[in-house]
């Protein structure tokens, strides 16, 4: 069983797994999380916006990136993207588009349908008379949803969104159908180079338990600390 | 752009000899299927079980509840998946493992449980919080009239609250369809490894992940269709869903 459990194969590529890996991960997530965010409250303004086309071209992709699996809108954006780099820039054949821009683009795209759900729910969950009150105090559209509404809504819903964020960092794991060198991408690789699936899968399990752990734990913290006492 | 398109493609023969690609991507979506619905049966046993136990008085039964849900959330599906795969025949006794390794069609076995065992926390948080919103009185209720424990659940809690979350085990349902894909990973050829490998055999890229998605949009319609009849069939009389 665990009699010739090999801990030096961990110890040996730490530096590999967390510098050039977890380094992956962790930026991706926080990128993603980022663009997400920005992508998906503009899809929530548009759905609530009233225009009847742009509310509905909004719900559309909503629904579309919600029944799809996420890996296979990851294969999707892998080739799609150098097309669609290449109708954008002019030039002759597909461009080449990195691993990181890729699944970056990826994740965007695909939270952003998950935030906006979010993000609707936050701004729907602002009383009426606010938005009137700013509209009465003459501010415009944009105005009042700078100041008074999308701060509002984006306090409601941190702990959603962090959740969220949560989950993203989970699933910023398959990107290893990519063969990318994420933080499970790289101990999959020196796993298979050192004939160690044990021990190297054991431990990536622990390390995503460990931080997802402590991160919803955080959540929860929160949550607790910033609730509005109505 | 300039891709070929050849939407023909789907109905010439495929290189394995099982027909066109069509087939090909057909099988995919049936074998999409069997696991999908295997894992939600393995979930909502799990999940029904674990989500009655954070419910019970006894301090154990909460823990052991807590500790599940915790241990199938935290990680990801993938990594879940791997330590099934390859890590759970190397620590089992010698004639065991080999025996798991052995297992005709050990991708769908380990799919099935490894997806059923994700989905199962999260089925138990749902009934947790269904139980949680029925009013205090109908379990007091149950207990004045006699009922043990176990005939309260029965009889009383359980019928109530799986009415009450049948919504979002809906679309817990349709995520254990598309998490399914993620047991690509492990060779298993579900609809997405069918059209990733009709790409590769035949560099029609769009026509096959359009395919696919087109099939996985149509599973969904169909699920959402249904299970929205079977909301209205089990309302209960009072609530705002109700009749």
């Amino acid at each position: 069983m665990l009699d010739n459990f090999d801990f030096d194969v961990i110890r040996r590529s730490l530096p590999y797994l967390f510098y050039e890996g977890m380094t992956f991960t962790l930026t991706l997530t926080a990128l993603a999380a980022l663009g997400g965010l920005i992508f998906g409250t503009a899809i929530a303004l548009m759905r609530l916006s009233g225009y009847k086309l742009l509310g509905r071209i909004a719900g559309l992709y909503v629904d579309f990136m919600r029944s799809l699996p996420l890996v296979l809108v990851i294969f999707w954006f892998y080739f799609l993207v150098p097309y669609i780099g290449q109708w954008l820039t002019g030039s002759p054949r597909p461009i080449k588009v990195g691993a990181f821009a890729s699944s970056l683009i990826t994740f965007i795209m695909f939270e952003a349908a998950y935030f906006s759900e979010i993000m609707r729910a936050g701004i729907q969950s602002i009383s009426r008379g606010q938005p009137a009150a700013a509209n009465a105090l003459g501010l415009t559209y944009a105005q009042t949803m700078r100041y008074v509404v999308l701060p509002q809504a984006f306090r409601n819903m941190l702990p959603v969104l962090l959740t969220q964020t949560i989950v993203l960092f989970q699933d910023t794991s398959l990107v290893y159908v990519l063969s990318i060198p994420d933080f499970l991408g790289a101990a999959s690789k020196v796993a298979q180079r050192d004939g160690r699936l044990v021990e190297m899968y054991l431990f990536a399990a622990v390390v995503y338990f460990t931080i997802s752990c402590i991160a919803s734990f955080g959540v929860r913290r929160l949550q607790s600390r910033i609730a509005i006492i109505r | 752009m300039n891709y070929n398109w050849n939407w023909k493609i789907f109905f010439e023969p495929n290189p394995m000899g099982t027909g066109t690609y069509l087939d090909m991507l057909l099988s995919g979506l049936w074998l999409t299927i069997k696991t999908a619905l295997l894992a939600w049966i393995i979930a909502l046993i799990f999940g029904s079980i674990v989500g009655v136990m954070r419910t019970l008085p006894s301090k154990a039964a909460y823990w052991f509840g807590f500790c599940w849900v915790e241990f199938f959330r935290n990680m990801p599906l993938l990594v879940q998946l791997f330590l099934w795969f390859f890590v759970l025949p190397e620590l089992l006794p010698k004639a065991a493992g080999l025996w798991l390794k052995q297992l005709p069609n050990a991708p769908f076995w380990t799919a099935a449980i490894g997806v059923g065992l994700f989905m199962s926390a999260r089925v138990a948080v749902q009934l947790q919080a269904g139980i949680g919103s029925l009013p205090r009185g109908q379990k007091m209720a149950a207990t004045a009239l006699g009922l043990t424990t176990v005939q309260g659940y029965r009889y009383v809690l359980l019928p109530m609250a799986f009415r009450i979350i049948l919504p979002p085990l809906t679309s817990e349902f349709l995520n254990t369809i598309k998490n399914t894909a993620v047991a690509i990973t492990i060779g298993l050829i579900e609809l997405t490894g069918q059209a990733r490998s009709m790409q590769e055999f035949s560099f029609q890229v769009f026509e096959a992940f359009t395919a696919a998605t087109i099939l996985y949009l149509l599973v969904n319609a169909v699920v959402v269709t249904a299970m929205r009849f079977l909301e209205r069939w089990v309302a209960i009389p009072g609530y705002i869903t109700g009749r």
